[in-house]
């Protein structure tokens, strides 16, 4: 079965590929309508490749060139796989909600009594029967986008999750994207996360693989609205296969006094890209986006990050590592926009690149375009190598070479790490970090 | 067996050569110290001794209980006992100063095939040196040597060589930027730790730090080389006549 969903492959096989997988996919009259209009919005352009200036560094014709037909619904085997590799990456005390190949597993997912004011849903669920007014919200990303048109044209299953105005939840929610692996393919998701006004919520979001998995494509996107007053924490880790893709988005909108604290580090995957706009359309309202890429071999990680500053009396604090070894390629993309009626916006952004080796490559590419006249705006961006008086000092303390080297690597993306405020969420991620850097050498 | 021996050694950094031939020998027990003008190449020999890369070693050699230092790592060279107080401490943002002082402790004991310290045990440790240093706890916890003033930051060299308990300890220029109660209290740690087991190598350009730090030995290096040894009266000779007389016996 050949369903190649790349523009190279001519237009008759795009169509059938998506003909192919359709009755698969949840929902039925408008959202099949939507789908189909999503789909003929991806197939106007494709795999985006590199005279399209956003994916400039990212060139998905060359680097992912086909997309892979649907993956299966998981088998009992499959969930096994899932199930020993979730071991792994469980949270203490944070509520599992697993997607294993993209689509939802119950059995080793935490539905058990939710909290006062938490409602959860899976996306298949609302799109075969939900309201149509909620159906509406999911097809709302922009499709000129060609991934987010994919995405919005494939979209199989995810969490819909509601958070009630004013509750505190204490439990995280954890969403794990599971790969099982049976045969190289792609999944498709999409969650949507509302937290109420003056309520608050941790999300954190891992993607993995079952052990020994190659190649596949996880293709995901988030939705997510933060009421006024509110607060969401949010954490993800790309942690798949070394042979794997993942291209997610995801439109974050903040309401009037609310606060966004998002932190995300890639250190799996052959080829991410993580593609975030978020909206700051309320006034009062802080927003701190922090990242890191820990990428060797012949690794490629991309952030591209979009924040709109949309109304006055805003701050925004952006901070992003990259840590490059061997042949791997960084990109971090930074646009801040002050929009005219924007006063009193403060944004910073600072981003510094580790190389590691003579081969690797940062392409960091921040970006400030301001219409207002009364701001506090300023970016940096700096490339390096570690700094030989410093690993000369530890070794002649008696660190190894590899040890020196890796606690200053880890000094070096603590800063972003910091910003995670929950205490066992740092840990995960200083872990991630930890595994990453054990793998070295 | 002397602890150090350096024999005839020739050290150049680019194309232009420091050490043209020094030899100097020290035993356990002892505290040499070496003097000498701007330049002359003191700070060289303790950079070579530690391991620092960018010198090229082209003749000589240098053993440490005879064994050639040369062919070992600076993280070797520290395991074995070698331990180079640095004249400039350098900064380590983002590295707690407790992770690294347990990091490296532990290093050193793995290499030497000794059991690491466990957490109880190593912290014990360090607060009783840290106390008997009087360096108050907050600074530990801080990233290494951030913030430290200039005192700070050469009291935290003497608490890792008593944490380390080095067999070889060389301080390069160990009272640049102190004042002079800052220099007693750093020359207080140094004394606590000389021992019959230890020895120590005192680098300076003033006669001052011996006052604090009595040597058994004072060498005087210029232009690359050792021009005259002798024992403390040496070091007061030179307050009172200066280096100019030993520039002219190397030339």
């Amino acid at each position: 079965m050949n369903m190649v969903l790349a523009k190279t492959n001519g237009g008759l096989a795009l169509g059938e590929a998506f003909a192919l997988a359709s009755p698969r996919l949840p929902g039925t009259g408008k959202v099949a309508e939507r789908r189909q209009q999503a789909f003929e919005a991806y197939e106007r352009i494709g795999l985006p490749h590199r005279r399209i200036e956003e994916w400039k560094y990212t060139d998905l014709r060359v680097l992912m060139r086909e997309v892979l037909p649907l993956a299966a619904a998981p088998d009992t085997a499959a969930l096994a796989r899932a199930s020993a590799a979730l071991k792994l990456h469980a949270i203490d005390g944070a509520r599992k909600l697993v997607l294993v190949d993209g689509v939802f597993a119950a059995k080793l997912s935490d539905l058990s009594e939710p909290e006062q004011g938490l409602g959860i849903r899976t996306l298949r669920e609302v799109l075969e029967a939900g309201d149509t007014a909620l159906q509406a919200e999911l097809f709302a990303p922009d499709l000129s986008n060609p991934m987010v048109a994919l995405n919005s044209a494939m979209m199989t299953d995810g969490l819909i999750v509601d958070v009630a105005d004013r509750a505190a939840l204490k439990q995280p929610l954890h969403i794990v994207h599971i790969a099982s692996g049976a045969v190289p393919a792609a999944m498709f998701t999409r969650s949507l996360l509302k937290v109420g006004k003056a309520a608050s919520a941790t999300l954190v979001e891992s993607f993995i693989a079952a052990e020994g998995v190659g190649t596949y494509q996880a293709h995901d996107s988030l939705l997510v609205s933060i009421g006024d007053d509110a607060r969401l924490d949010h954490v993800r880790l790309i942690e798949d296969s070394r042979e794997a893709f993942n291209i997610s988005s995801s439109v974050v909108t903040l309401g009037s006094h609310a606060h966004f604290n998002t932190f995300g580090m890639t250190s799996g995957c052959s080829v991410s890209r993580y593609q975030a706009v978020i909206v700051v359309a309320g006034e009062g309202s802080h927003v701190e986006t922090n990242g890191v890429n820990l990428l060797n071999g012949r690794q490629h990680g991309d952030t591209t990050l979009f924040l709109d500053h949309a109304v006055p009396h805003c701050t925004s604090r952006e901070i992003f590592r990259a840590v490059l070894d061997d042949r791997s390629h960084s990109v971090f993309q930074g646009r801040i926009n002050v929009r005219p009626s924007a006063q009193k916006t403060d944004a910073k952004m600072m981003t510094r690149a580790l190389l590691l080796s003579d081969e690797a490559e940062a392409d960091n590419k921040p970006e400030l375009e301001i219409f207002a006249d009364d701001v506090t705006c300023g970016h940096g961006a700096t490339t390096g190598s570690l700094d030989e008086s410093l690993l000369f000092y530890l070794r002649a303390r008696g660190l190894s070479e590899k040890q020196a080297q890796a606690l200053l690597i880890q000094a070096f993306v603590g800063e972003a790490i910091e910003s995670i405020v929950d205490d066992n969420l740092r840990e995960l991620a200083i872990a991630a970090a930890s595994r990453w850097l054990a793998a070295r050498s | 067996m002397p602890l150090l021996e350096v024999k005839n050694l020739q050290v150049r950094v680019d194309d232009r050569e420091i050490l043209h031939g020094l030899s100097l020998t020290v035993n356990q027990g002892e505290v040499h110290a070496i003097m000498g003008p701007n330049g002359s190449g003191k700070s060289t020999l303790s950079h070579v001794i530690a391991g620092k890369p960018g010198y090229e070693v082209t003749g000589g050699e240098i053993l440490f209980k005879g064994e050639d230092l040369l062919e070992m790592s600076p993280d070797a060279r520290a395991a074995k006992g070698v331990f180079l107080a640095f004249q400039y401490p350098v900064e380590i943002p983002g590295v707690a100063t407790m992770t690294f002082l347990r990091t490296a402790l532990n290093a050193q004991r793995k290499a030497r095939g000794e059991s690491e310290f466990s957490t109880p045990d190593f912290l014990k440790k360090v607060r009783a040196v840290a106390t008997s240093l009087n360096i108050p706890q907050d600074m530990l916890r801080r990233g290494v040597n951030v913030g430290f003033s200039g005192g700070e930051k050469k009291r935290n060299e003497i608490l890792q060589m008593a944490l380390f308990e080095p067999s070889l300890c060389i301080l390069d220029e160990m009272d640049s930027g102190l004042d002079i109660d800052a220099l007693r209290v750093a020359a207080d740690g140094v004394n606590a730790l000389r021992s019959s087991e230890r020895a120590m190598v005192v680098i300076t350009h003033y006669q001052r730090l011996l006052n604090y730090i009595v040597p058994d030995f004072v060498h005087v290096m210029s232009k690359g080389r050792v021009v005259k040894s002798g024992d403390k009266e040496l070091a007061l000779e030179l307050e009172a006549s200066g280096y100019a007389q030993f520039e002219d016996v190397a030339a």
